[in-house]
């Protein structure tokens, strides 16, 4: 497959969405990074510190995820869609 | 008892609406008015379909008995969902891109559209899916059966088997109406989704009702419901790390492997854009889905007696409270989630089914006649509607087996183990070229393997289908194969165990293998175009036609979709093209359209490969094509017609020869004809000359002289005259210039009469008869077929060379023909003059004089006239000629009439 060689600097506006782009492909790794943490934090069972409980777990996680939902909607209107097709005519 | 009747009532409307508003989105989209079918939000809400009745009644249950943990099941896909731009994106393009059906489809179309992984792939959803079945038909008997027991007063028992039947029967006959409209498997089923996102909202909305009706009708509000959560028994945070994580990973993988969520996400995207969109508002209603999860199971738990089942919180909750409404509202809500999973589910299988498993062995019973009769479509269409009614009498059959107990209840992250077993050979068939078809079978047979003994043989229960040593000791005694503790890992949860396990060996073995195989050509070019997806196709698969042949495609594809359906797809495209009447210029539009079209009836591949067939477009491999189309037996027919031909000119060759030969014999001939004769006819002018010249000179001539050297000029004379007869006789004949006298006789009596003329008693002949064969009716000109046995006979009598002449006489009645044999027991005929004995002059031997060679020849001009024909027949002992003769029985009796 030979590829024609591409420009090495874009535009302002591809380059933006291209870090657009980046942003989507990084955010699932955040998500389970941040799904992950509650993991590290004391459990019940053996200290004496002030133990985590399922409500902050529980609130924690809903946080996460809506700050999630909300991320991924934004990025989703600002990532390219140039190479995208669909039935519908109207095009971008 | 009341409620009861109620729920019944609300259950059947609730259907019915269920059935107009898929019938309507249907006649809508097929008056092209539903745009609003294929909008973004249909989209998402038919994702839902991964929130089944397991998730809708069971999520409570998970968190009454492990709390959190049962998050895990929703943040797996929202992790997929959000980072659609890695995976599903992809998918999705190669499922537009190729066209693909299922699944299986997609795994087999990216190893070298092999059946084999198609099959297997098949198989094993289906045996992963048959259990997740059997459990919605379970948890819509068991909500069915709470509502019973809240409203009875000591009434019949509810049948739980039938209960299920009965919810079973109404989803198959759902499916095939909604889900087999339109054969074409890629075609969006409008209604059917239609429907999917209504049952959605209605299962969002009555899990929210139910929660808002618990926080803050039950609980007291906000405060009050955490603090209870505090002091419930499910306050701690003690999810194991394995299972968090190994949970998490599961729900992720059966996401974007499980059928059903494949149909929905990739088979019905009409619009990839539609991802988009999804990629957010799908957490969103997971997390709304999960919002009141843990309120619920921890009010539940607080509220409920002992001992109740948490898994029905969602519906015992408002029932114990007299929130009959509501609680059908949830009723509803677990009904939605358990019929809409089993109606997509069942789609995906039975295309599967019939895509990769009914279809193949059809053709192949078929013998490939497939390609012409046009009956493709009916078949396909019939095999889909049999496998949706067979996958849900197989999981009505699970349920029954099972007994419905909790074996049932902890199959859904058993199912989800099996059918995450896909994930190696789809992710990397879409992300790794090396990737190929060996590697994938025997990952996937690894995979398999291992998460039948671990998990699902077990699931069982012990000495079901596992013994307990087994499960003690491992297999065959050996505790590093032990079905939970594979290696020597203790310490996990079956479920986490047999999933690291299976999905690691699984990888491994995939990625081993692809590495030391070699791919076939197929397999590479699939590899690229699955991998560089994104290169390859700007636009989905479209056409740059131009070569293909209008009519060429007519052809095919009336063979393939039937000749009314072809022609009015013809026509149509035609008048769109503004040429009204003829046939439609192959446009790629136009070639998009029709591989659509035909995609329905032969699958998308097939389709694909025999417009690129036609088309030129060498996108698909030679021996794709060839498995299509089956060139090879087109190959071998036109090889055989070459045959064919080529025989035929060497006949016509033989047989010009022969003509040549012939036409030599007969010219040189004509010269020794042309001396006989003249000699023929010297001699006997020579004598009368001579004789009459004595007569005239010699006066002194005695009378007994006279009257002798008189008769000598009237015999030649006499033989000059018979010579002339034949000559006219033949010529006459040839011009055929003769009547018949036609009349009845029989055959005996003719070859009597012929006998006696041919003065046969005179020579020391013998003749064999049998009268009795000779006892045949015909209805000829008797006078003329006696002359051509006469011939023959006096022809044997003359020419018969053996010391003891014998003629044998044979007759028989073939049909409407009667032939008879004059077979002599001589020399015969040498080979070199049987082609020409029937011609004028031909004398075999110039040895024994006879007459001008012309008997023969008269025979077959008769037997021509009387319709009938003489033959030569060489191989006998001796001469033996075949007079063929018609009946002409039915003549007889219009003569007589």
């Amino acid at each position: 497959m030979s590829r024609e060689p591409s420009p090495l600097f874009v535009a302002k506006r591809t380059y933006r969405s291209r870090r657009m782009a980046d942003a989507a492909r990084f955010l699932p790794i955040l998500g389970t990074g941040l799904f992950l943490l509650p993991l590290l934090w004391k459990k019940s069972s053996s200290d004496d510190a002030p133990m985590t409980g399922t409500v902050e777990v529980m609130l924690y996680v809903f946080l996460v995820w809506v700050f999630l939902i909300g991320a991924a909607a934004i990025l989703s209107y600002r990532i390219p869609r140039s190479d995208e097709t669909g039935s519908d005519p109207e095009q971008d | 008892m009341a409620t009861l009747n109620i729920l019944i009532l609300a259950s059947l409307l609730y259907v019915v609406l269920l059935f107009a508003v898929a019938f309507a989105a249907d006649s809508a989209a097929q008056r092209g008015r539903g745009r609003w079918l294929g909008s973004p939000l249909v989209y998402t809400l038919s994702l839902s379909i991964y929130c089944t009745a397991w998730t809708f009644y069971g999520a409570v249950g998970f968190a009454a008995r492990s709390g959190l943990e049962f998050v895990t099941i929703y943040l797996g896909p929202t992790l997929v969902m959000i980072g659609w731009w890695w995976t599903l994106r992809k998918m999705v393009r190669v499922g537009r891109s190729q066209r693909i059906t299922s699944i299986a489809d997609l795994i087999s179309s990216r190893f070298g559209k092999s059946n084999a992984l198609a099959v297997f792939v098949t198989v094993l959803a289906v045996v992963g899916t048959t259990p997740y079945i059997a459990l919605q038909l379970q948890s819509v008997t068991l909500s069915y059966a709470a509502f019973a027991e809240f409203g009875a007063t000591g009434e019949a028992e509810i049948n739980h088997s039938l209960t299920a039947f009965w919810v079973a029967a109404g989803l198959a006959l759902f499916t095939i109406i909604f889900g087999t409209r339109n054969l074409d498997a890629n075609e969006r089923h409008h209604g059917l989704v239609m429907a999917i996102a209504i049952e959605a909202v209605v299962k969002l909305f009555a899990l929210l009702a139910v929660g808002v009706f618990v926080v803050w009708g039950l609980a007291g509000g906000l405060e009050t419901t955490l603090a209870r959560i505090e002091a419930s028994e499910i306050a701690r945070w003690e999810v194991p790390g394995s299972r968090w994580v190994g949970l998490t990973l599961l729900s992720a993988a059966a996401f974007i492997c499980l059928p059903r969520m494949f149909q929905v996400m990739v088979v019905e995207n009409d619009d990839e854009r539609h991802l988009r969109t999804a990629s957010w508002a799908f957490p969103a209603y997971l997390m709304l889905m999960s919002l009141f999860v843990v309120p619920i199971a921890a009010v539940g738990l607080d509220l409920m007696p002992q001992g109740s089942n948490p898994d029905l919180f969602v519906l015992t909750l408002p029932l114990s409270e007299g929130r009959d409404g509501l609680a059908i509202l949830s009723f509803l809500g677990g009904f939605s989630s358990a019929t809409s999973m089993v109606i997509v589910a069942a789609i995906a299988l039975s295309t599967m089914v019939s895509n990769h498993v009914v279809m193949p062995v059809w053709l192949r019973m078929t013998g490939g006649s497939a390609m012409i009769s046009g009956d493709v479509r009916l078949v396909a269409m019939r095999a889909r509607r049999l496998s949706i009614a067979v996958i849900l009498f197989l999981g009505y059959l699970y349920f029954r087996l099972s007994g419905g107990g909790t074996a049932l209840a902890a199959i859904g992250l058993i199912s989800f183990v099996g059918v995450a077993q896909f994930l190696p050979a789809l992710l990397g068939g879409l992300f790794w070229r090396g990737a190929n078809r060996k590697g994938a079978l025997a990952g996937l047979a690894t995979g398999f393997a291992i998460w039948a003994f671990c998990l699902f043989l077990p699931s069982f229960g012990p000495f079901a289908l596992m013994p307990q040593t087994v499960l003690d000791q491992g297999l065959m005694g050996i505790s590093w194969l032990r079905p939970q503790a594979l290696f020597g890992t203790d310490g996990l949860s079956p479920v986490v165990h047999a999933f690291m396990w299976s999905l690691s060996l699984n990888t491994l073995v995939f990625f081993v293998v692809s590495i030391f195989s070699f791919p076939q050509p197929v397999e590479r070019l699939q590899g690229a175009q699955f991998v560089n997806v994104f290169e390859h196709s700007t636009t989905a698969g479209g056409w740059r036609g131009g070569k293909a042949q209008s009519e060429d495609l007519l052809i095919m594809s009336q063979r393939i979709m039937g000749a009314g359906e072809a022609q009015a797809l013809f026509s149509s495209a035609a008048k769109a093209q503004g040429i009204d009447g003829y046939l439609p210029e192959p446009t790629p539009d136009f070639l998009s359209e029709l591989e659509r079209a035909m995609a329905g009836s032969v699958g998308a591949a097939t389709a694909h490969a025999m417009i690129g067939q036609i088309v030129g477009r060498a996108t698909v491999s030679v021996e794709d094509l060839m498995a299509v189309a089956d060139e090879t037996a087109q190959i071998m027919e036109y090889s055989s017609e070459l045959e064919a031909k080529t025989e035929e000119q060497e006949r016509t060759a033989r047989q010009l020869r022969q003509v040549n030969e012939k036409l030599t014999q007969i010219s040189v001939q004509k010269d020794a004809f042309l001396s006989q004769i003249s000699h023929e006819l010297r001699t006997p002018m020579t004598s009368i000359r001579a004789f009459s010249e004595i007569l005239r000179d010699s006066a002194d001539m005695n009378e007994k002289e006279q009257n002798r050297y008189a008769s000598i000029i009237h015999d030649e004379a006499i033989r000059l005259t018979r010579l002339l007869d034949d000559l006219l006789d033949l010529s006459v004949l040839e011009n055929a210039q003769i009547m018949l006298n036609m009349q009845q006789a029989t055959l005996a009596e003719l070859l009597d009469r012929s006998e006696v003329a041919a003065g046969m008693a005179e020579g020391a002949m013998v003749m064999i008869r049998d009268p009795e064969a000779e006892d045949i009716e015909l209805y000829t000109d008797t006078d003329r077929l006696a002359q051509v046995f006469i011939n023959l006979m006096s022809n044997a009598r003359k020419y018969c060379d053996a010391e003891a002449p014998e003629l044998r006489i044979v007759a028989h009645v073939m049909g409407t023909e009667v032939t008879i044999d004059f077979m002599d027991n001589g020399t015969g005929i040498p080979a070199d003059k049987q082609g020409t004995i029937f011609e004028k002059f031909a004398r075999v031997s110039e040895t024994k004089a006879g007459g001008a060679g012309l008997g023969l020849a008269i025979s077959r001009e008769i037997m021509a006239r009387l319709g009938g024909s003489i033959q030569y027949l060489p191989g006998q002992t001796g001469a033996a000629f075949r007079v063929t003769l018609p009946l002409g029985v039915e003549k007889a009796v219009e003569a007589a009439q």
